[in-house]
C-alpha cells in the first residue's frame, strides 16, 4: 500500500540497484586489464604486480624485455584498470582466487613455457599457479617474496611482523583511503627524465577501492604459503633486496632453501620495490637467470 | 650585508618553520632535517643524519604502507600528498602527522632528492579516527538492520509453497527498494483439511517493524481460524476482529481463498475480498475475469462487509493473486495497471505457474527500472 504509507520522497531512484542485476560477462583480458607487447612469437614473459599499486610497477623493467619476449602485463582484480565489478569477497578470500585469474590469463592467451616474474605477494600467487599447472611454466622469478609475513611462534618461523602490525597496516589503509582519490592525484611534477609518465599514472595509481584494498591486505599479510614452496618444480630465482622491511633477508633465504634448486640473488637495491628503485639491477639479475 | 640577512632569514624559516621539513635520498636516507621536526619527535640531528632512513621513523604498519604505496608513488609520480601516518618519537610516543613529498632532480646533477613536509595533525587525526569509527559503526548497524529485516521478512512468508496435487502453484515476492526494510506484503498457502487448502495474500499499510507486527498477527490468525470457518468470508471476519482487538493503528487488505478438490479432479475456488484487488481468472481460451466482490478494509471497522464468490477451475485455467505493488507499479508517467496485467495473463496460456510468476515479476520490475516502489507479491495457480 505504497500510496498510503510511503511517500515518494523515500525512494531513491538514483541508487544503484541490488539484486536482479544483469550478469555482464567480461572477458578475462578486460577483467585483468591485460596488456601484451613484444614480438607475438617471442617467448612469453608475464609480469605480476604486488600489493599496493598496479602493473605500472613494471614500467621501468618490462620494456627491457620487449625486444625478445612476448611481454604480458596485467592488474589483479581490484587494482589499477581491472574490472572492479569482477571482484567478489568470496573468490578473492585467499590467494587461490588470484592464482586462478593468472592461469585464466595464460590460458586465454594460449601461452606455453611462461617466464613468470612476480613481485611481493604475487610471488606466492605465482607459486600457487605454477604448482597448479607446472607444465605451463618454464621459469619463476620471485621479487621480494615472503610465504608468511607474520611470525609463527609454534615453529619459530620469523616473518618479520606481529599480528598487531598487520592490524596497524589495516588502520593505515583506513586512514588513507578517504584521501585516496584526491591525495594521490598529483600535482605531477615536471619529470624531465621520463616525460611519458603523465596522466596515465595519475589515474592508474589512484584506482583503489578501499574495501578491496583492505581485504587484499588481509589476504596478503595473513596467508601462509610455506607448505607450497617445496612443491615448486620449475627453475626459480629469488631476488632479495637489502633492508627490505616487508620481506627481510632471512625470509628470502627461507624461500630459497624451501624451493628446490632455486637461485638466491641479493641485490644492492634497498626497500621492497627494486623494480622501481633499481630497474637496471633488476633487469640484469633476471637476464642472468634466464641465460643460465 | 643585506644578502647575509636574507640567508639568515631563510635559514631561520627552514629551521623553525611551523612544519617539519626533511630531505632524503630516494632510498629514504635522511640527509637534512629542520629543528621543528627534531623538537616534535625528540630525535637528535646527529642521530637522524647518521644513516637513518625516514621509513624507520614510522610505526610498523605505516612502514608497509610506505613501501607499498608511498615510495612507489613518489618514484613514479614525482609527488604524493597528505598521507596520514604516525611518526615514532625518540621516547616511543606516536605523533600523528600528514606527509607530502616531492621528488627533485637537482639542476647541478647531484643525486635525486625527496623533499618532505611533515604536518602535525594530532587533533585532526583523532577526529578523523572518530569519524571513521562512526562510519564503521553505521555500516555495521545498517548491515544488522538488513539482516534483521530479511530474517523477519522470511518469517512472514512461507519458505516454499506446499504442493497442491493436481494444481501447479508458484509465488514471487520482491520487497520495495533495496530490501533493507521489512515489507508489508504477506501470503501463505496451507492445507486445512484433506483435499482442501487455504490461501491468503495481504498487504499491511506501511512497512518496517510496526507493520511486521501486524503482518505476523494476520498470517498466524488466518492459519488459526481457517480450519474453524465454514467460508472464506468467515476467515476474514475473524481476522478483522483480531486486528480490531489488537488496537493496532494499521489496517490491511487481504484476499482469502479456499481451494477444494472435487471428486472428478476439478477444483472449486471460493474467494473473499477484504479491501483487496480481485484475483484474475484466465480461461484456457484467453478470457480474463475478476473473481470476487469488493469488501471492506480490515482492522478499522468492528463489523465488515465481505462476501464469497466461487468459480470452478477448468483444465488450462490460471488464477493470479497479487498485491497493489503489482498494478500500481509506476514508470515516470503511468501505472502498470490492470489492463497490462490482464494482457500478460491472457498471453501466458502455454506457461507453467512458475513461468507466469517469473514473467510477471520481471515485467513489473522492468517497468520501474528494477527498483520497486512498493512490495510486490503474487501467487499463480494453474490447472
Amino acid at each position: 500500500m505504497a500510496a498510503v504509507a510511503t511517500p515518494s520522497s523515500q525512494y531513491h531512484p538514483g541508487c544503484p540497484v541490488r539484486g536482479l542485476g544483469y550478469v555482464v560477462v567480461v572477458g578475462v583480458l578486460e577483467r585483468n586489464n591485460v596488456h601484451v607487447g613484444g614480438p607475438p612469437d617471442g617467448r612469453p614473459m608475464v609480469f605480476a604486480h604486488g600489493f599496493g599499486c598496479d602493473q605500472t610497477m613494471w614500467r621501468l623493467v618490462a620494456p627491457a624485455f620487449e625486444d625478445e619476449y612476448r611481454v604480458v602485463l596485467f592488474d589483479h582484480v581490484g587494482a589499477g584498470g581491472s574490472d572492479l565489478s569482477a571482484y567478489s569477497p568470496e573468490r578473492y578470500a585467499s590467494l587461490d582466487g588470484y592464482a586462478r585469474d593468472l592461469l585464466e590469463i595464460i590460458r586465454e592467451l594460449g601461452l606455453e613455457r611462461v617466464v613468470l616474474v612476480a613481485h611481493s605477494v604475487s610471488a606466492m600467487i605465482g607459486v600457487l599457479a605454477v604448482n597448479a599447472e607446472p607444465a605451463r611454466f618454464d621459469r619463476l622469478v620471485m621479487v621480494g617474496p615472503s610465504p608468511r609475513y607474520v611470525d609463527v611462534e609454534e615453529d619459530g618461523y620469523v616473518g618479520g611482523f606481529r599480528r598487531a602490525d598487520i592490524d596497524e597496516l589495516l588502520g593505515s589503509l583506513d586512514s588513507n583511503y578517504l584521501g585516496w582519490s584526491s591525495a594521490m592525484a598529483p600535482t605531477i611534477m615536471q619529470n624531465p627524465d621520463r616525460p611519458e609518465l603523465g596522466e596515465e599514472l595519475t589515474n592508474s595509481f589512484c584506482r583503489t577501492d578501499p574495501g578491496i584494498a583492505r581485504q587484499f591486505a588481509r589476504v596478503t599479510f595473513l596467508s601462509d604459503n610455506r607448505a607450497d614452496l617445496p612443491r615448486v618444480t620449475v627453475p626459480s630465482l629469488v631476488l632479495q633486496c637489502s633492508d627490505d622491511v616487508i620481506a627481510p633477508d632471512a625470509v628470502g633465504r627461507y624461500v630459497h632453501e624451501a624451493v628446490p634448486g632455486s637461485v638466491l640473488v641479493r641485490m644492492r637495491a634497498t626497500g621492497h620495490c627494486p623494480n622501481l628503485s633499481a630497474p637496471e639491477e633488476t633487469i640484469a639479475a633476471i637476464r642472468a637467470f634466464l641465460r643460465s | 650585508m643585506e644578502g647575509n640577512d636574507d640567508a639568515a632569514a631563510l635559514r631561520d624559516l627552514y629551521e623553525h618553520s611551523p612544519c617539519g621539513l626533511l630531505s632524503t635520498l630516494p632510498d629514504g636516507t635522511i640527509v637534512k632535517v629542520n629543528a621543528t621536526l627534531l623538537t616534535w619527535t625528540g630525535h637528535t640531528r646527529a642521530g637522524l643524519l647518521g644513516g637513518t632512513r625516514f621509513q624507520e621513523l614510522l610505526a610498523v604498519g605505516d612502514r608497509i604502507f610506505y613501501e607499498t604505496h608511498y615510495a612507489p608513488l613518489v618514484t613514479m609520480q614525482g609527488a604524493v600528498a597528505e598521507i596520514a601516518v604516525d611518526l615514532v618519537c625518540a621516547g616511543g610516543d606516536r605523533l600523528p602527522v600528514l606527509l607530502s613529498s616531492v621528488l627533485r632532480h637537482p639542476p647541478d646533477g647531484g643525486p635525486d632528492m625527496v623533499l618532505t613536509c611533515v604536518f602535525r595533525a594530532t587533533d585532526r587525526r583523532a577526529y578523523e579516527r572518530e569519524l571513521l569509527l562512526a562510519r564503521q559503526r553505521a555500516q555495521e548497524s545498517e548491515r544488522r538492520a538488513r539482516v534483521l529485516a530479511e530474517t523477519l521478512q522470511r518469517s512472514l512468508l512461507p519458505p516454499a509453497l506446499p504442493p497442491v496435487p493436481g494444481l501447479d502453484v508458484a509465488d514471487a515476492y520482491r520487497p520495495a527498494g533495496h530490501g533493507d526494510e521489512v515489507g508489508g506484503d504477506f501470503y501463505d498457502l496451507f492445507e486445512t483439511a484433506p483435499g482442501e487448502w487455504g490461501l491468503v495474500l495481504g498487504d499491511v499499510c506501511g512497512k518496517g517493524a510496526e507493520a511486521a507486527v501486524v503482518t505476523s498477527l494476520a498470517r498466524y490468525t488466518v492459519r488459526a481460524v481457517a480450519t474453524e470457518s465454514e467460508r472464506p468470508s468467515g476467515v476474514l471476519r475473524r481476522l478483522n476482529t483480531a486486528l480490531v482487538r489488537q488496537r493496532t493503528e494499521r489496517f490491511l487488505t487481504a484476499v482469502y481463498a479456499r481451494l477444494r478438490r472435487e471428486s472428478g479432479g476439478s477444483f472449486q475456488l471460493t474467494v473473499s475480498l477484504g479491501g483487496h484487488p480481485a484475483p484474475l481468472h484466465a480461461s484456457a481460451d484467453g478470457r480474463v475475469r475478476k473473481i470476487g466482490r469488493e469488501g471492506d478494509l480490515l482492522g478499522i471497522l468492528d463489523e465488515v462487509s465481505v462476501s464469497d464468490s466461487t468459480v470452478t477451475l477448468l483444465p488450462g485455467d490460471a488464477v493470479l493473486f497479487f498485491t497493489d505493488g503489482v498494478e500500481e507499479a509506476r514508470s515516470e508517467r503511468e501505472f502498470f495497471d490492470e489492463h497490462r496485467l490482464t494482457e500478460l495473463l491472457a498471453a501466458s496460456g502455454d506457461l507453467t505457474a512458475r513461468g507466469v510468476a517469473d514473467r510477471l515479476l520481471h515485467r513489473v520490475l522492468a517497468f520501474q527500472d528494477d527498483l520497486p516502489r512498493d512490495d510486490i507479491a503474487l501467487i499463480v495457480l494453474k490447472r
